[in-house]
């Protein structure tokens, strides 16, 4: 079962891979966090001093993006096809709104990872601001001045809350539903997972939020 | 009391089906859902119009094979409670109510409300039994069951096979029923012998007949009208990953 085609199989694959990116989200954040204490530069630079780390970790996440969104879009496109004539009056019970757009808000968050990536890992959307080319004092890349002009702009902010609330949304529905793929779920504990991924969900959101809402407000500058 | 009713109407499985309007006057409080459409169908008798078809057996609510969309929600609003069992003094008066049939690509409309749930026996066929050798009875309590094993069973066995939950899931997933069904068997000892085998089966068969998968929106527990919960189909991906493990016949073709 190296590539499952069953459908419990199938979930698996993408609770595995929800989880690990996940877990990558919560020490993203983490280290990013670095940031309020004006240590930022010298984060970055202490991680780099770990290639192995780096690119072992990159490696993990970018099969866990792929696999996630391969079976993601299995999944619904299977789903889709199961039902395919809707009701003329839809009710839903339990089914959040969440988890029934699970794979738009995937999609935004794969669009603005893209995006993420041009503009600070390859920093090709302002080359004005890039790290790479602009060492601080100590010579080290400029991380923190990249980061607090790009986000000094309202409009790129804005562009990361949004994709965040997707974020959010996603995890809303995503954290509990995975415990529940891998069978760690009874009555008992059920309530217990939903409640904790819920309170996760949000305070990821407004943590990693933090950040270019402090610099618009001008609480966090150089 | 009086409603207003949009009942969806298909001559067969070839006919594209529409809702049409009754009026449907001085339904009785006392009457359940179905007896109002049974004196519905007397007046369009009369009228000498093609009365609505719709599937019903015992009308107590443990047969499984009563089950309509009543605005939105399989057997209507009231909790663990089949369509046959629910009273119309649940309604109020002038209320406009929408019917349909259970929908799912594996639920094939036969005509107006009745659909083909024949998709469930074949998953029954695929797994859903215990093989035994038979002879004589034997005794009450030669295999002893821990009480809390015995419940675990009788709760997952409470499942009627109406459908509900299919015709609930956005993803006309029938993952509740297959999941009530494997935890039943898995949960008794001469069950459990057979376990591996079948959820395998049993969960190829369900993506085999065009069901969908489950993606944990629970809003089968919500319909369902004998309270199944969800922890079985949690239930259902341990005996899975169970399954997987060296020794077990793991699943076969699908992986
Ligand atoms: C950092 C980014 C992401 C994280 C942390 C994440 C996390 C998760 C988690 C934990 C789940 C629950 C898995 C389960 O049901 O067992 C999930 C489900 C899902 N994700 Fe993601 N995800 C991310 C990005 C994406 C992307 C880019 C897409 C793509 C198109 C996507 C599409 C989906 C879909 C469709 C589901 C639901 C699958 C189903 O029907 O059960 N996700 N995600
Ligand atoms: S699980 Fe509940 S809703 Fe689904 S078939 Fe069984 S009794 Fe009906
Ligand atoms: S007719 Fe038997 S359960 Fe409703």
């Amino acid at each position: 079962m190296l590539l499952p085609t069953s459908t419990v199989g199938k979930k698996i694959m993408m609770a595995i891979t929800g989880q690990v990116l996940a877990i990558f989200i919560f020490f993203h954040i983490a280290g990013n966090s670095t940031i309020f204490f004006h240590a930022l530069n010298g984060y970055v630079v202490a991680l780099y001093k770990l290639p192995l780390f780096v690119w072992g970790g990159r490696l993990v996440l970018f099969l866990a993006f792929v696999f996630h969104i391969w079976y993601g879009t299995v999944l619904k496109l299977e789903n889709h096809a199961a039902k395919p004539e809707p009701y003329a009056k839809t009710r839903y019970l339990q089914a959040t709104f969440a988890g029934r757009n699970q794979i738009w808000t995937g999609v935004i968050v794969a669009v603005f990872l893209i995006y993420h990536l041009l503009q600070f890992t390859f920093q090709v959307t302002n080359p004005a601001v890039a790290a790479d080319t602009h060492p601080d004092a100590l010579g080290r890349p400029d991380i923190f001045m990249m980061v607090a002009q790009s986000f000094r702009q309202i409009g790129i902010s804005g562009v990361y809350v949004v994709s965040l609330a997707a974020l959010g949304l996603h995890l809303l529905h995503g954290i509990q539903s995975s415990f529940q793929t891998w069978g760690m779920n009874n009555e008992r504990t059920l309530p217990v997972i939903e409640k904790t991924g819920n309170v996760v969900s949000v305070l990821l959101f407004f943590w990693y939020c933090a950040i270019p809402v402090a610099i618009v407000l001008g609480l966090l500058k150089g | 009391m009086n409603l207003t009713l949009y009942v969806w109407r298909q001559k067969n499985s070839k006919d594209k089906g529409r809702l049409v309007r009754y009026e449907a006057k001085n339904v009785s409080t006392d009457m359940s859902f179905l007896e109002m459409l049974d004196v519905v169908n007397e007046g369009l008798i009369v009228k000498g119009e093609d009365p609505i078809a719709f599937d019903s057996d015992c009308r107590e609510g443990i047969c499984g094979m009563c089950g309509q969309v009543v605005n939105g929600v399989p057997h209507g609003p009231r909790k663990k409670t089949t369509l046959c069992q629910l009273h119309m003094r649940h309604f109020k008066d002038n209320d406009t109510l929408y019917i349909e049939p259970f929908r799912a690509k594996a639920f094939p409309v036969i005509k107006d409300l009745i659909v083909d749930r024949g998709a469930f026996d074949k998953i029954i066929q695929s797994g859903g039994y215990v093989s035994v050798h038979t002879g004589g009875v034997p005794d009450g309590n030669t295999l002893l069951i821990p009480k809390h094993d015995a419940d675990t069973a009788m709760d997952a066995a409470e499942c009627i096979g109406c459908g509900a939950c299919v015709a609930a899931c956005p993803n006309g997933s029938a993952m509740l029923f297959t999941a009530a069904k494997v935890s039943h068997l898995a949960a008794l000892p001469q069950g459990r012998v057979e376990a591996a085998r079948r959820v395998c089966a049993m969960t190829e068969e369900m993506l085999a007949q065009g069901f969908g998968n489950c993606s944990n929106h629970y809003e089968c527990e919500a319909v369902c009208p004998k309270g199944i919960k969800v922890k079985f189909i949690a239930k259902l991906n341990r005996e899975f990953i169970k399954a997987q493990m060296p020794g077990n016949e793991s699943c076969t073709g699908r992986g």
